[in-house]
C-alpha cells in the first residue's frame, strides 16, 4: 500500500518555483494495476517520480509525505527518505522512451547483469536472465544484441523484463507504450498484466490513452493541472465517469465502426505559473459556474473508494 | 479520372551491417497501388513500425530514391524513368507534414519564418502577398496570425505546432499533403482536433491526403482508401470502410484486434509477437507467416500475389 499525504512536489526553475503536483492525498491499494491518465503536463510523471523517490534537484517534495507498506519488509517504516534503498528489488521504474535508456555500446546481456549488485551475481545469473527473458516470449538472440540492432518495440519489451526481473512489489511504468504501434503495445500491456497476475504486485501505469487504461487497469486516477480530479475503480470510472474532464477524455477517442462526430478537447490546461483560483478545469468545462471559478472543489469520497473533485459531480453523472 | 496515386513495382532495398552480418532489407517490396478519383480523397497507409510506410512516404516526397519502379501522383510522374517535375513544380503540388513538429521546426527560428519561406520560395508570392497567404493558411487551421507571429516552437504545444505545420503545407495550395504519423506525438485526447482538420480540408478546400499511421481508429474516421503494409509489402488494399468493417487478411485482423478500444476488452490470449525485424525481412514466401494463424507450407515457399476480391479490394494471401 502506498499512502500519499498532501503531496506537493515543486520544481525550482529560473523563473521561480512551480508545483507540478499540488496537494494529492490518496491511498494506492496492493495487488492492483492503477492507471494514471491526463494530458501532457498534468503532473503524471512528477507524481511517479515522487512515488519512486527520485527527488533530486530541481524537483523536491515541498510538503506532505509518502508512506509505503511493503509486506515483505515486515512492518519496517519506509518513506521517501529511504525508499531509494529498495530500488530494483522492491520498487522499479520503467521510464518513458526507456528504449533510449540502454547503453548503446554495451550488449544487452551485459547491461542486464549490471543491474545486480556485485555480491549477488553468480555463474548462473546469465542463465537465469536468459530463461526469464525467454519466458516472456522474447527471442533468445535479443539478449546478445546491441540495442541499435533491435527495434524500439523489442527494446521496450527488454526494459520491461529488466524492470520486473527481481519481482518487485511495486512497478511504475511511465508511458511504456507511447510511440509504439498497436500490436507491440498490446504485447507489452498483456505482458504487464501477466506479470501482475503472477506476482500479485502493484503496477502504476501512466498513459494519456484512455483506451489503454480501459484494457488493463483495475483502478483509475485522473490528473489535471497538478491535481487529482477523479480516483476510483476502472469499471466505475469508465461506465459512469463523475468528473466532466474524465468524461471528455473518454469521449475524445474515435472507435472503429463508430461514425459519430468526435471532437478532441478544445483549449489547453492553465499555466501553472498563473495565480490559479477556483477549479482549474473551469475554463474548459461545459458545466462551469461562478462557484467553480471562485472555489476549488474538494476531493471527496462520493461513494466508497471513489473520489471526485467537482462541485457538480452528482449532476455530471445524471446528465449523461 | 485523375490518377491520385499510382505506384508500379516500387522497390527500395537497404543494405546494412547488423546482427546477421551484411543484411538486406526490402523496405518496399513490389508495392503496387492505384487510386483514381475525380474528388479529393484521403488514403491511409497503416502498418507497424518497420512496415515500410515511412519509406513509402519518403519515396513519394522524393527524399529517398527507390531502387526500382515508378510512381505517379496527381497524373504526374514523380519517380521512375521519364521526365519529372522540377522541385518547385513538385512542391507546389505535393507537401509534407512530419511526425514530430518539434523536430520539423528549428528551435532557433520563429515558426512564421518557415511559413514565409514557403510562401515566397514555393508559392512564389511577393512579400506582401506572402503575409496574406500566411494569415489565410493559419485561419484555415484555426489559428490567428497575430498569435503566431514572432513565436518560437517551444512556445506552442505539440498539437498547436502540428497545426502550424499543416498551415505551412497549405500555403502553396498543393493537390495532396503527405502526412507521416502526424498525430502520434500528440495526446490521444487531442488527436481528433488535428484529424478533423484534415477531414474539413478535404471536404471544404478539396485537398487530398496521404495519411500514414499505425492508429487504425483515426484512419477509419477519415479515410476513403486504406492500404495495410507488413515488412515492405502491401497485404490488403481497398475501400477503407469495407476493409475495416470486415478485414480479410490475417494481419489486418491482428491490427484491428490490437486496438485498445473502450467498451471492448481484449482477448487475453497472447498475440504472436514479431521476431527480430531483420530476420523477418529475410523470410522466403510470405513475411507474415511466422505469426499467421492460418499459414501453411505454401506460405513459406511462395510469396502471395494480389487477388482482387468481389468487393473491390486487393488482398495478398494464399488462404484468406
Amino acid at each position: 500500500m502506498i499512502r500519499l499525504n498532501n503531496v506537493v512536489a515543486t520544481y525550482t526553475t529560473v523563473r521561480g518555483q512551480v508545483n507540478a503536483v499540488d496537494g494529492v492525498t490518496l491511498t494506492i491499494p496492493d495487488g492492483k494495476i492503477v492507471g494514471v491518465a491526463g494530458e501532457s503536463g498534468c503532473g503524471k510523471t512528477t507524481l511517479m517520480k515522487v512515488i519512486y523517490g527520485d527527488l533530486i534537484y530541481p524537483l523536491a517534495l515541498r510538503q506532505g509525505s509518502v508512506d509505503y507498506e511493503i509486506d515483505s519488509m515486515n512492518g519496517k517504516q519506509i518513506t521517501t527518505r529511504n525508499i531509494k534503498d529498495y530500488w530494483f528489488k522492491h520498487i522499479s521504474y520503467i521510464p518513458q522512451s526507456s528504449m533510449s535508456s540502454l547503453n548503446p555500446v554495451v550488449r544487452i546481456c551485459t547491461q542486464f547483469v549490471d543491474f545486480l549488485p556485485a555480491g549477488q551475481r553468480t555463474n548462473n545469473t546469465l542463465e537465469e536472465i536468459r530463461a526469464y527473458v525467454q519466458s516472456l516470449d522474447l527471442p533468445p538472440e535479443a539478449i546478445d544484441a546491441y540495442p541499435h540492432q533491435l527495434s524500439g518495440g523489442m527494446r521496450q519489451r527488454i526494459m520491461v523484463a529488466m524492470g520486473t526481473f527481481f519481482k518487485p512489489e511495486i512497478i511504475l511504468a511511465d508511458e511504456p507504450t507511447t510511440a509504439l504501434d498497436v500490436v507491440v503495445q498490446k504485447g507489452i500491456l498483456l505482458l504487464l498484466m501477466d506479470i501482475q497476475a503472477k506476482m500479485n504486485n502493484t503496477i502504476i501505469l501512466v498513459s494519456h490513452d484512455m483506451g489503454v487504461h480501459y484494457q488493463i487497469t483495475h483502478k483509475m486516477l485522473i490528473m489535471y493541472a497538478a491535481k487529482v480530479v477523479e480516483f476510483g475503480d476502472s469499471d466505475d470510472v469508465f461506465a459512469s465517469p463523475r468528473h466532466p474532464y474524465t468524461r471528455m477524455l473518454i469521449e475524445s477517442l474515435p472507435t472503429i465502426g463508430d461514425d459519430r462526430m468526435h471532437t478532441g478537447i478544445a483549449g489547453r490546461p492553465p499555466s501553472l505559473w498563473e495565480d490559479l483560483r477556483g477549479c482549474r478545469f473551469a475554463p474548459r468545462c461545459p458545466l462551469a459556474t461562478e462557484l467553480c471559478r471562485a472555489e476549488e472543489p474538494a476531493f471527496l469520497e462520493l461513494k466508497p473508494e471513489h473520489f471526485v473533485a467537482c462541485h457538480y459531480a452528482e449532476k455530471a453523472f445524471q446528465n449523461r | 479520372m485523375t490518377t491520385i496515386l499510382k505506384t508500379n513495382k516500387l522497390n527500395k532495398v537497404y543494405r546494412l551491417g547488423g546482427l546477421f552480418n551484411r543484411i538486406r532489407i526490402d523496405a518496399l517490396d513490389d508495392v503496387n497501388l492505384t487510386i483514381e478519383s475525380d474528388e479529393p480523397v484521403i488514403i491511409s497507409i497503416v502498418g507497424e513500425s518497420g512496415s515500410g510506410k515511412t519509406t513509402l512516404a519518403k519515396v513519394l516526397l522524393r527524399l529517398v530514391k527507390p531502387t526500382s519502379g515508378s510512381a505517379h501522383v496527381y497524373d504526374r510522374l514523380i519517380v521512375g524513368e521519364g521526365e519529372k517535375p522540377s522541385n518547385r513544380e513538385f512542391f507546389s503540388s505535393i507537401q509534407p507534414i512530419f511526425q514530430n513538429p518539434f523536430e520539423a521546426f528549428s528551435s532557433y527560428r520563429t515558426v512564421d519564418a518557415y511559413l514565409f519561406e514557403t510562401a515566397v520560395r514555393v508559392a512564389k508570392l511577393s512579400k506582401t502577398d506572402a503575409v496574406d497567404a500566411m494569415a489565410e493558411a493559419l485561419r484555415l487551421v484555426g489559428l490567428d496570425y497575430r498569435d503566431v507571429r514572432g513565436k518560437y516552437p517551444n512556445q506552442f504545444s505539440g498539437g498547436e505546432l502540428q497545426r502550424v505545420s499543416v498551415a505551412r503545407a497549405l500555403i502553396p495550395h498543393p493537390d495532396i499533403i503527405i502526412a507521416d504519423e502526424p498525430v502520434s506525438m500528440i495526446d490521444a485526447s487531442l488527436r481528433m482536433n488535428v484529424i478533423n482538420l484534415f477531414l474539413s480540408l478535404k471536404e471544404e478546400f478539396r485537398r487530398s491526403f496521404l495519411y500514414i499511421t499505425h492508429d487504425l481508429a483515426t484512419a477509419y474516421y477519415i479515410s476513403d482508401y486504406i492500404g495495410v503494409m507488413y515488412r515492405g509489402c502491401i497485404v490488403e488494399f481497398g475501400d477503407a470502410r469495407t476493409i475495416l468493417a470486415d478485414p480479410k487478411h490475417p494481419y489486418t485482423q491482428l491490427l484491428l484486434d490490437s486496438i485498445p478500444e473502450i467498451g471492448r476488452k481484449w482477448d487475453a490470449e497472447r498475440t504472436a509477437m514479431s521476431d527480430i525485424e531483420a530476420k523477418e525481412y529475410q523470410y522466403t514466401g510470405c513475411r507474415f507467416r511466422n505469426r499467421c494463424p492460418i499459414s501453411e507450407d505454401k506460405c513459406k515457399a511462395e510469396r502471395p500475389a494480389a487477388t482482387r476480391t468481389t468487393d473491390g479490394r486487393d488482398i495478398y494471401c494464399h488462404f484468406a
